[in-house]
Protein backbone atom coordinates (compact mmCIF):
# COMPACT_ATOMS: atom_id res chain seq x y z
CA UNK A 1 0.00 0.00 0.00
CA UNK A 2 2.70 2.24 1.27
CA UNK A 3 5.36 3.65 -1.33
CA UNK A 4 8.54 1.95 -0.71
CA UNK A 5 11.22 3.76 1.05
CA UNK A 6 13.31 3.84 -2.21
CA UNK A 7 12.34 5.89 -5.65
CA UNK A 8 11.21 8.83 -6.51
CA UNK A 9 8.01 10.96 -6.61
CA UNK A 10 4.13 10.57 -6.89
CA UNK A 11 3.60 7.53 -5.06
CA UNK A 12 1.90 9.75 -2.62
CA UNK A 13 1.92 13.22 -3.21
CA UNK A 14 4.12 15.98 -1.17
CA UNK A 15 0.81 17.82 -0.36
CA UNK A 16 -0.60 14.69 0.83
CA UNK A 17 1.92 13.41 3.20
CA UNK A 18 2.40 16.97 4.24
CA UNK A 19 -1.44 17.27 5.09
CA UNK A 20 -0.63 13.88 7.05
CA UNK A 21 2.25 14.87 9.22
CA UNK A 22 -0.14 17.87 10.09
CA UNK A 23 -2.45 15.62 11.46
CA UNK A 24 0.19 13.75 13.27
CA UNK A 25 0.68 16.42 15.00
CA UNK A 26 -2.27 18.33 15.45
CA UNK A 27 -3.20 14.74 17.09
CA UNK A 28 -0.52 14.62 19.53
CA UNK A 29 -0.69 18.13 20.94
CA UNK A 30 -4.53 18.54 21.12
CA UNK A 31 -6.49 15.53 21.37
CA UNK A 32 -5.95 12.49 23.97
CA UNK A 33 -2.82 10.63 22.99
CA UNK A 34 -2.17 6.90 24.07
CA UNK A 35 0.63 4.01 23.79
CA UNK A 36 -0.72 3.05 20.84
CA UNK A 37 -0.82 6.40 18.91
CA UNK A 38 2.53 6.75 19.63
CA UNK A 39 3.18 3.50 18.32
CA UNK A 40 1.47 4.04 15.23
CA UNK A 41 2.92 7.39 14.89
CA UNK A 42 6.73 5.96 14.82
CA UNK A 43 5.32 3.58 12.43
CA UNK A 44 4.18 5.99 10.39
CA UNK A 45 7.64 7.65 10.57
CA UNK A 46 9.81 5.08 10.27
CA UNK A 47 7.93 4.27 6.72
CA UNK A 48 9.93 6.43 5.09
CA UNK A 49 12.41 9.58 4.94
CA UNK A 50 9.69 11.39 3.25
CA UNK A 51 7.31 11.16 6.26
CA UNK A 52 10.19 12.02 8.79
CA UNK A 53 11.07 14.94 6.56
CA UNK A 54 7.52 16.10 6.46
CA UNK A 55 6.81 15.61 10.25
CA UNK A 56 9.83 17.43 11.31
CA UNK A 57 8.78 20.26 8.71
CA UNK A 58 5.87 20.87 10.17
CA UNK A 59 7.21 20.25 14.20
CA UNK A 60 9.68 22.96 13.26
CA UNK A 61 7.51 25.49 12.21
CA UNK A 62 5.07 24.44 15.38
CA UNK A 63 7.58 24.85 18.21
CA UNK A 64 8.88 28.49 16.35
CA UNK A 65 5.69 29.63 16.77
CA UNK A 66 5.24 28.86 20.71
CA UNK A 67 8.89 31.01 21.01
CA UNK A 68 6.79 33.88 19.97
CA UNK A 69 3.50 33.28 21.75
CA UNK A 70 4.42 30.82 23.95
CA UNK A 71 1.89 29.82 26.20
CA UNK A 72 1.84 26.04 26.97
CA UNK A 73 -1.39 24.54 27.45
CA UNK A 74 -2.56 25.15 30.13
CA UNK A 75 -5.93 25.86 32.63
CA UNK A 76 -5.39 29.02 34.11
CA UNK A 77 -4.77 29.34 38.00
CA UNK A 78 -8.19 28.08 39.38
CA UNK A 79 -8.77 27.44 42.97
CA UNK A 80 -5.59 25.30 42.88
CA UNK A 81 -2.97 27.85 42.50
CA UNK A 82 -4.62 30.62 44.52
CA UNK A 83 -4.92 28.58 47.46
CA UNK A 84 -1.28 27.79 47.16
CA UNK A 85 -0.79 30.97 46.75
CA UNK A 86 -3.50 32.45 49.84
CA UNK A 87 -0.90 32.18 52.70
CA UNK A 88 1.91 34.33 51.01
CA UNK A 89 -1.03 36.65 49.86
CA UNK A 90 -2.13 37.14 53.45
CA UNK A 91 1.49 38.03 54.39
CA UNK A 92 2.45 40.19 51.56
CA UNK A 93 -0.96 41.96 52.32
CA UNK A 94 0.18 43.01 55.57
CA UNK A 95 3.60 44.26 55.46
CA UNK A 96 2.56 45.83 51.53
CA UNK A 97 2.04 49.49 52.75
CA UNK A 98 -1.41 49.29 52.04
CA UNK A 99 -3.41 51.96 54.38
CA UNK A 100 -6.04 50.15 55.27
CA UNK A 101 -7.45 51.98 58.20
CA UNK A 102 -8.14 49.33 61.44
CA UNK A 103 -12.26 50.50 61.19
CA UNK A 104 -11.88 48.52 57.67
CA UNK A 105 -12.69 45.14 57.59
CA UNK A 106 -9.62 43.31 55.43
CA UNK A 107 -11.04 40.79 53.39
CA UNK A 108 -8.57 39.12 52.31
CA UNK A 109 -9.52 36.60 48.57
CA UNK A 110 -8.43 33.34 48.50
CA UNK A 111 -9.65 31.88 45.74
CA UNK A 112 -12.48 34.77 46.21
CA UNK A 113 -14.48 31.09 48.01
CA UNK A 114 -13.47 31.96 51.78
CA UNK A 115 -13.22 35.66 52.98
CA UNK A 116 -11.48 36.32 56.58
CA UNK A 117 -13.67 39.06 58.66
CA UNK A 118 -11.48 41.21 60.47
CA UNK A 119 -13.66 43.55 62.00
CA UNK A 120 -17.68 43.48 61.04
CA UNK A 121 -17.82 47.22 59.53
CA UNK A 122 -19.97 48.40 56.90
CA UNK A 123 -16.83 49.20 54.70
CA UNK A 124 -15.85 46.31 53.55
CA UNK A 125 -12.32 46.45 52.04
CA UNK A 126 -10.95 44.09 48.92
CA UNK A 127 -7.22 44.26 48.10
CA UNK A 128 -4.86 42.38 45.80
CA UNK A 129 -1.39 42.32 46.24
CA UNK A 130 1.12 42.83 43.12
CA UNK A 131 0.17 40.14 40.75
CA UNK A 132 -2.95 39.08 42.37
CA UNK A 133 -6.08 38.39 40.90
CA UNK A 134 -9.12 37.52 42.74
CA UNK A 135 -13.20 37.23 42.29
CA UNK A 136 -15.55 38.88 45.09
CA UNK A 137 -19.22 37.33 44.48
CA UNK A 138 -21.21 39.38 46.31
CA UNK A 139 -24.45 38.64 47.62
CA UNK A 140 -26.73 39.90 44.86
CA UNK A 141 -24.73 37.77 42.55
CA UNK A 142 -23.03 40.42 41.14
CA UNK A 143 -19.39 39.70 40.51
CA UNK A 144 -16.18 41.54 40.75
CA UNK A 145 -12.59 41.06 39.30
CA UNK A 146 -9.46 42.66 40.76
CA UNK A 147 -6.40 42.91 38.61
CA UNK A 148 -3.18 43.41 40.12
CA UNK A 149 -2.27 45.87 42.99
CA UNK A 150 -6.32 46.88 43.12
CA UNK A 151 -7.72 48.22 46.38
CA UNK A 152 -11.73 48.38 46.32
CA UNK A 153 -14.13 49.47 48.88
CA UNK A 154 -17.80 48.09 49.06
CA UNK A 155 -20.73 49.31 50.25
CA UNK A 156 -23.73 47.27 50.48
CA UNK A 157 -27.42 48.68 51.80
CA UNK A 158 -31.02 47.91 51.46
CA UNK A 159 -31.32 51.14 49.03
CA UNK A 160 -27.59 50.76 46.99
CA UNK A 161 -24.23 49.39 46.26
CA UNK A 162 -21.72 51.98 45.71
CA UNK A 163 -18.02 50.03 45.21
CA UNK A 164 -15.00 52.72 45.67
CA UNK A 165 -12.35 51.67 43.29
CA UNK A 166 -9.06 53.38 45.44
CA UNK A 167 -6.55 51.92 43.33
CA UNK A 168 -6.04 49.55 40.46
CA UNK A 169 -8.60 47.75 38.23
CA UNK A 170 -11.57 45.66 38.11
CA UNK A 171 -14.44 44.18 36.05
CA UNK A 172 -17.73 44.37 37.00
CA UNK A 173 -20.96 41.77 36.29
CA UNK A 174 -23.78 43.09 37.93
CA UNK A 175 -27.00 41.79 38.22
CA UNK A 176 -28.87 44.86 37.29
CA UNK A 177 -32.03 46.03 40.29
CA UNK A 178 -33.74 49.27 39.11
CA UNK A 179 -34.56 49.50 43.18
CA UNK A 180 -30.93 49.17 44.24
CA UNK A 181 -28.40 51.24 41.56
CA UNK A 182 -25.02 49.76 41.23
CA UNK A 183 -22.38 53.21 40.88
CA UNK A 184 -18.05 52.55 41.41
CA UNK A 185 -16.52 55.40 42.06
CA UNK A 186 -12.91 55.80 40.82
CA UNK A 187 -10.98 58.96 40.44
CA UNK A 188 -13.32 61.56 41.15
CA UNK A 189 -16.36 59.80 38.88
CA UNK A 190 -19.09 57.83 39.48
CA UNK A 191 -19.90 55.00 36.79
CA UNK A 192 -23.66 54.02 36.96
CA UNK A 193 -24.75 50.34 36.23
CA UNK A 194 -27.86 50.19 33.98
CA UNK A 195 -27.40 46.34 34.07
CA UNK A 196 -24.18 45.20 32.30
CA UNK A 197 -20.24 43.79 32.36
CA UNK A 198 -17.75 47.14 32.66
CA UNK A 199 -13.93 47.45 33.38
CA UNK A 200 -12.82 50.26 35.45
CA UNK A 201 -9.50 51.04 35.25
CA UNK A 202 -7.47 54.13 37.10
CA UNK A 203 -3.56 54.85 37.32
CA UNK A 204 -0.98 57.25 37.14
CA UNK A 205 -2.38 58.65 33.80
CA UNK A 206 -6.34 58.54 34.66
CA UNK A 207 -9.20 56.53 34.35
CA UNK A 208 -10.29 54.15 31.68
CA UNK A 209 -14.01 52.49 31.89
CA UNK A 210 -14.56 50.29 28.95
CA UNK A 211 -17.95 48.42 28.50
CA UNK A 212 -18.14 45.18 27.25
CA UNK A 213 -22.01 44.91 27.56
CA UNK A 214 -25.13 46.86 28.40
CA UNK A 215 -25.01 50.44 29.25
CA UNK A 216 -23.66 52.30 31.71
CA UNK A 217 -23.96 56.43 32.47
CA UNK A 218 -20.18 57.84 33.41
CA UNK A 219 -19.75 61.76 35.16
CA UNK A 220 -18.47 63.36 37.60
CA UNK A 221 -18.56 61.84 41.57
CA UNK A 222 -19.23 65.16 42.79
CA UNK A 223 -22.83 65.77 42.83
CA UNK A 224 -22.44 70.03 43.65
CA UNK A 225 -21.23 70.07 39.99
CA UNK A 226 -23.15 68.18 37.43
CA UNK A 227 -20.27 68.26 34.91
CA UNK A 228 -20.78 66.21 31.68
CA UNK A 229 -22.16 62.67 31.60
CA UNK A 230 -21.95 60.02 29.25
CA UNK A 231 -23.43 56.92 28.44
CA UNK A 232 -21.77 54.19 26.90
CA UNK A 233 -22.11 51.66 24.94
CA UNK A 234 -21.22 48.33 24.51
CA UNK A 235 -17.21 48.60 22.78
CA UNK A 236 -17.00 51.94 24.06
CA UNK A 237 -13.40 53.15 26.13
CA UNK A 238 -13.55 56.16 27.77
CA UNK A 239 -10.61 57.66 28.99
CA UNK A 240 -10.57 60.79 31.87
CA UNK A 241 -7.37 62.12 32.31
CA UNK A 242 -7.18 65.58 33.85
CA UNK A 243 -10.24 66.47 33.55
CA UNK A 244 -11.08 65.48 30.11
CA UNK A 245 -12.98 62.95 28.98
CA UNK A 246 -13.13 60.83 25.46
CA UNK A 247 -14.53 58.31 24.22
CA UNK A 248 -13.44 55.34 21.43
CA UNK A 249 -15.46 52.56 20.02
CA UNK A 250 -13.63 49.64 19.92
CA UNK A 251 -14.47 46.37 18.52
CA UNK A 252 -15.76 43.82 21.50
CA UNK A 253 -12.99 41.94 20.06
CA UNK A 254 -9.88 43.93 21.45
CA UNK A 255 -11.73 44.81 24.28
CA UNK A 256 -11.83 41.18 25.42
CA UNK A 257 -8.16 40.86 24.71
CA UNK A 258 -7.39 44.03 26.58
CA UNK A 259 -9.80 41.77 29.31
CA UNK A 260 -7.35 39.11 29.00
CA UNK A 261 -5.72 39.27 32.53
CA UNK A 262 -9.31 37.66 34.09
CA UNK A 263 -7.87 34.43 32.05
CA UNK A 264 -4.40 35.26 34.31
CA UNK A 265 -2.31 36.49 30.31
CA UNK A 266 -1.73 39.33 28.70
CA UNK A 267 -2.51 39.61 25.00
CA UNK A 268 -0.15 41.78 23.04
CA UNK A 269 -1.34 42.49 19.40
CA UNK A 270 1.58 44.83 17.50
CA UNK A 271 1.97 46.54 20.66
CA UNK A 272 5.60 48.45 21.42
CA UNK A 273 8.03 46.77 24.11
CA UNK A 274 7.84 50.08 26.07
CA UNK A 275 3.93 49.49 26.42
CA UNK A 276 4.84 45.64 27.17
CA UNK A 277 7.18 46.52 29.60
CA UNK A 278 4.34 49.00 31.44
CA UNK A 279 1.74 46.50 31.46
CA UNK A 280 4.34 43.87 33.10
CA UNK A 281 5.26 46.19 35.91
CA UNK A 282 1.74 46.64 36.44
CA UNK A 283 1.76 42.65 37.98
CA UNK A 284 5.02 42.21 38.94
CA UNK A 285 7.61 43.64 41.59
CA UNK A 286 10.91 43.18 39.23
CA UNK A 287 10.41 46.03 37.16
CA UNK A 288 11.70 45.63 33.25
CA UNK A 289 13.50 48.85 31.97
CA UNK A 290 14.31 49.61 28.93
CA UNK A 291 17.12 51.66 28.62
CA UNK A 292 17.38 52.19 25.04
CA UNK A 293 14.86 54.85 22.77
CA UNK A 294 15.15 52.57 19.68
CA UNK A 295 14.39 49.22 21.48
CA UNK A 296 11.44 51.22 23.03
CA UNK A 297 9.49 50.86 19.98
CA UNK A 298 9.86 47.28 18.91
CA UNK A 299 6.29 45.60 18.05
CA UNK A 300 5.46 42.74 20.15
CA UNK A 301 2.94 40.40 19.16
CA UNK A 302 1.84 37.76 21.75
CA UNK A 303 0.08 36.33 24.69
CA UNK A 304 1.86 35.86 28.01
CA UNK A 305 1.00 34.72 31.18
CA UNK A 306 0.55 37.73 34.03
CA UNK A 307 3.77 36.74 35.63
CA UNK A 308 5.83 35.30 33.32
CA UNK A 309 8.72 37.79 33.21
CA UNK A 310 10.94 35.47 32.64
CA UNK A 311 9.33 33.79 29.24
CA UNK A 312 8.92 37.89 28.24
CA UNK A 313 12.79 38.33 28.46
CA UNK A 314 13.36 35.21 26.76
CA UNK A 315 11.33 36.17 24.06
CA UNK A 316 12.99 40.00 23.60
CA UNK A 317 16.64 38.41 24.01
CA UNK A 318 15.88 35.52 21.37
CA UNK A 319 12.89 36.98 18.89
CA UNK A 320 14.02 40.50 19.01
CA UNK A 321 17.70 40.01 19.50
CA UNK A 322 17.89 42.57 22.90
CA UNK A 323 20.23 42.19 25.57
CA UNK A 324 18.43 41.37 28.80
CA UNK A 325 20.11 42.07 31.85
CA UNK A 326 19.16 40.49 35.29
CA UNK A 327 20.01 43.37 38.36
CA UNK A 328 18.32 41.81 40.99
CA UNK A 329 16.11 44.46 41.81
CA UNK A 330 15.29 45.40 37.88
CA UNK A 331 15.61 43.87 34.47
CA UNK A 332 17.72 46.12 32.27
CA UNK A 333 16.97 45.89 28.47
CA UNK A 334 18.98 47.19 25.52
CA UNK A 335 20.39 46.16 22.58
CA UNK B 1 31.28 -4.26 27.13
CA UNK B 2 34.57 -4.33 25.97
CA UNK B 3 35.62 -1.82 23.05
CA UNK B 4 34.67 -3.07 19.65
CA UNK B 5 36.85 -2.60 16.91
CA UNK B 6 36.41 -0.24 14.64
CA UNK B 7 36.29 -3.03 11.90
CA UNK B 8 33.80 -5.08 13.23
CA UNK B 9 31.07 -3.12 12.41
CA UNK B 10 29.25 -2.88 9.47
CA UNK B 11 28.12 -0.58 7.67
CA UNK B 12 24.37 -0.25 8.45
CA UNK B 13 25.96 0.74 12.01
CA UNK B 14 28.19 2.88 9.91
CA UNK B 15 25.24 5.37 8.80
CA UNK B 16 24.86 6.53 11.89
CA UNK B 17 27.86 6.99 13.37
CA UNK B 18 31.24 8.28 11.93
CA UNK B 19 31.14 11.08 9.46
CA UNK B 20 27.04 11.05 10.10
CA UNK B 21 24.17 11.26 12.00
CA UNK B 22 21.84 9.65 14.69
CA UNK B 23 17.79 10.43 13.86
CA UNK B 24 17.53 13.51 16.50
CA UNK B 25 20.57 15.49 15.01
CA UNK B 26 19.47 14.48 11.76
CA UNK B 27 16.61 16.10 12.40
CA UNK B 28 18.08 19.13 14.52
CA UNK B 29 20.39 19.77 11.21
CA UNK B 30 17.50 19.58 8.92
CA UNK B 31 15.25 21.73 10.79
CA UNK B 32 18.54 24.76 11.62
CA UNK B 33 20.47 24.58 7.71
CA UNK B 34 17.92 22.73 5.51
CA UNK B 35 14.34 24.56 6.25
CA UNK B 36 15.43 28.08 6.51
CA UNK B 37 16.62 27.92 2.48
CA UNK B 38 13.32 26.44 1.53
CA UNK B 39 11.89 30.12 0.02
CA UNK B 40 14.88 29.99 -1.96
CA UNK B 41 14.66 26.60 -3.06
CA UNK B 42 10.67 27.41 -4.28
CA UNK B 43 12.04 30.18 -5.87
CA UNK B 44 14.79 27.89 -7.65
CA UNK B 45 11.93 25.23 -8.53
CA UNK B 46 9.31 27.33 -9.99
CA UNK B 47 11.94 29.42 -12.19
CA UNK B 48 13.44 25.92 -13.47
CA UNK B 49 9.98 23.78 -13.73
CA UNK B 50 7.27 24.57 -15.49
CA UNK B 51 4.51 22.51 -14.63
CA UNK B 52 3.80 23.59 -11.12
CA UNK B 53 1.62 21.11 -10.03
CA UNK B 54 5.38 18.91 -9.86
CA UNK B 55 6.77 21.84 -6.86
CA UNK B 56 5.57 20.46 -3.71
CA UNK B 57 6.78 16.46 -4.62
CA UNK B 58 9.92 17.95 -6.05
CA UNK B 59 10.76 20.00 -2.94
CA UNK B 60 9.95 16.80 -0.89
CA UNK B 61 11.99 15.19 -3.17
CA UNK B 62 14.93 16.82 -2.14
CA UNK B 63 14.29 17.31 0.88
CA UNK B 64 14.67 13.38 1.18
CA UNK B 65 17.62 12.73 -0.79
CA UNK B 66 19.42 15.93 1.24
CA UNK B 67 18.42 13.59 4.41
CA UNK B 68 19.45 10.67 2.72
CA UNK B 69 22.96 11.93 1.81
CA UNK B 70 23.28 13.71 5.61
CA UNK B 71 22.95 10.10 7.22
CA UNK B 72 26.08 9.32 5.52
CA UNK B 73 28.17 12.27 5.72
CA UNK B 74 27.01 15.44 7.04
CA UNK B 75 27.85 18.03 4.24
CA UNK B 76 29.37 21.39 4.72
CA UNK B 77 27.73 23.91 3.03
CA UNK B 78 24.16 23.37 3.47
CA UNK B 79 22.89 25.65 1.11
CA UNK B 80 25.55 24.78 -1.75
CA UNK B 81 24.48 21.05 -1.15
CA UNK B 82 20.70 21.04 -1.29
CA UNK B 83 21.06 23.31 -4.18
CA UNK B 84 23.15 20.71 -6.15
CA UNK B 85 21.04 17.76 -5.31
CA UNK B 86 18.02 20.41 -6.26
CA UNK B 87 19.87 20.79 -10.11
CA UNK B 88 20.69 17.28 -10.04
CA UNK B 89 17.43 15.94 -9.31
CA UNK B 90 15.68 18.17 -12.35
CA UNK B 91 18.65 17.02 -14.70
CA UNK B 92 17.95 13.62 -13.88
CA UNK B 93 13.94 14.26 -14.37
CA UNK B 94 14.63 15.78 -18.06
CA UNK B 95 17.20 12.86 -19.14
CA UNK B 96 14.97 10.36 -17.56
CA UNK B 97 11.09 11.32 -18.27
CA UNK B 98 12.37 12.54 -21.46
CA UNK B 99 10.73 15.96 -20.92
CA UNK B 100 11.70 18.80 -23.24
CA UNK B 101 13.60 20.35 -22.03
CA UNK B 102 13.06 22.77 -19.15
CA UNK B 103 14.84 26.49 -20.10
CA UNK B 104 18.09 24.96 -18.96
CA UNK B 105 18.36 24.82 -15.64
CA UNK B 106 19.88 28.35 -14.98
CA UNK B 107 22.63 29.24 -13.19
CA UNK B 108 22.04 29.93 -9.12
CA UNK B 109 23.94 32.89 -10.07
CA UNK B 110 21.23 34.69 -12.10
CA UNK B 111 18.55 34.18 -9.40
CA UNK B 112 20.43 36.24 -7.06
CA UNK B 113 20.70 33.44 -4.70
CA UNK B 114 23.98 33.76 -3.51
CA UNK B 115 25.64 30.42 -2.37
CA UNK B 116 28.10 31.61 0.08
CA UNK B 117 26.37 34.56 1.35
CA UNK B 118 26.93 35.40 4.68
CA UNK B 119 24.33 34.93 7.24
CA UNK B 120 22.79 37.76 8.42
CA UNK B 121 23.71 38.52 12.40
CA UNK B 122 21.44 36.85 14.56
CA UNK B 123 19.02 39.07 15.92
CA UNK B 124 18.13 39.99 12.49
CA UNK B 125 17.28 36.59 11.78
CA UNK B 126 14.98 36.29 15.00
CA UNK B 127 13.54 39.89 14.27
CA UNK B 128 12.66 38.35 10.64
CA UNK B 129 11.65 35.52 11.59
CA UNK B 130 9.02 37.25 13.94
CA UNK B 131 7.61 39.06 11.24
CA UNK B 132 7.18 36.33 9.19
CA UNK B 133 5.50 34.63 11.78
CA UNK B 134 2.92 37.24 12.08
CA UNK B 135 2.25 37.74 8.36
CA UNK B 136 1.73 33.74 8.24
CA UNK B 137 -0.47 33.67 10.83
CA UNK B 138 -2.81 36.78 9.78
CA UNK B 139 -3.16 34.73 6.29
CA UNK B 140 -4.60 31.86 7.02
CA UNK B 141 -8.49 31.55 5.97
CA UNK B 142 -10.20 32.86 9.23
CA UNK B 143 -11.34 29.88 10.94
CA UNK B 144 -8.21 28.04 10.43
CA UNK B 145 -6.16 30.95 11.87
CA UNK B 146 -8.80 31.23 15.15
CA UNK B 147 -7.94 27.38 16.08
CA UNK B 148 -4.11 27.84 15.61
CA UNK B 149 -4.59 31.02 18.12
CA UNK B 150 -6.63 29.22 20.51
CA UNK B 151 -4.58 26.38 20.27
CA UNK B 152 -1.43 28.28 20.27
CA UNK B 153 -1.57 31.07 21.64
CA UNK B 154 -3.88 30.80 23.93
CA UNK B 155 -2.90 27.19 24.57
CA UNK B 156 -6.48 25.32 24.91
CA UNK B 157 -7.00 21.80 24.17
CA UNK B 158 -8.53 20.76 20.84
CA UNK B 159 -11.85 19.98 23.03
CA UNK B 160 -11.66 23.17 24.74
CA UNK B 161 -11.59 24.85 21.28
CA UNK B 162 -14.30 22.98 19.50
CA UNK B 163 -16.49 24.00 22.52
CA UNK B 164 -14.83 27.67 21.91
CA UNK B 165 -15.82 27.86 18.57
CA UNK B 166 -19.23 26.25 18.62
CA UNK B 167 -17.99 23.30 16.48
CA UNK B 168 -17.88 19.72 16.04
CA UNK B 169 -14.34 18.35 17.49
CA UNK B 170 -14.12 16.13 14.13
CA UNK B 171 -14.42 19.90 12.54
CA UNK B 172 -11.85 21.28 14.98
CA UNK B 173 -9.50 18.68 14.13
CA UNK B 174 -9.50 19.74 10.44
CA UNK B 175 -9.13 23.45 11.08
CA UNK B 176 -5.96 22.89 12.99
CA UNK B 177 -4.80 20.26 11.01
CA UNK B 178 -5.28 22.49 7.92
CA UNK B 179 -3.92 25.56 9.95
CA UNK B 180 -0.86 24.03 10.70
CA UNK B 181 -0.15 23.01 7.14
CA UNK B 182 -0.79 26.40 5.63
CA UNK B 183 0.87 27.83 8.86
CA UNK B 184 4.05 26.35 7.93
CA UNK B 185 3.98 26.74 4.04
CA UNK B 186 3.51 30.40 4.46
CA UNK B 187 5.68 30.71 6.94
CA UNK B 188 8.92 29.22 5.23
CA UNK B 189 7.98 30.86 1.98
CA UNK B 190 7.72 33.93 3.29
CA UNK B 191 10.96 35.42 1.69
CA UNK B 192 13.40 36.39 4.21
CA UNK B 193 14.24 39.98 4.09
CA UNK B 194 16.78 40.33 5.21
CA UNK B 195 19.03 37.65 3.53
CA UNK B 196 18.18 39.33 0.39
CA UNK B 197 19.83 42.93 2.00
CA UNK B 198 22.30 41.16 2.93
Amino acid sequence: MRAPEQGTMRREGATEIDLLAADWLQRQQFWAWSEADQTALDTWLAESRAHRVAYWRQKAVWMNAQRLVALRPSNMPSGREANAKSTSLLSRLMTHPFRVAAAFAIVALAGGASAYFLSPLPDRVYATALGGHETVTFADGTRVELNTNTVLRAQMTNNRRVVWLDRGEAFFQVKHDPARPFTVIADGHRITDLGTKFDVRRDAGGLEVALLEGKVRLGSANNAAPSRQAMLAPGDVATVSGGAMSIQAEPIQSLTEELSWRRGVLVFKYRTLADVAAEFNRYNGKKIVIADAEADKLMIFGTFRTQDVDLFTRVTQKALGLTVRDEGNQILISR
Amino acid sequence: MGEIPESGRDDADLRFLGAGMTAPDLEAWFVREILPLEASLMQFLRHNWRDRSDIEDLRQEIYVRVCEAAEKERPKAARSFVFAIARNLLIDLVRKEQIVPIEAVTDLELLGIELDAPSPDRSAIAKDELRRLQNALDQLPPRHRQAVVLGRIEGLTGREIAARMGIAESTASDHLKLGMHALTDLYLRETADIRRRT
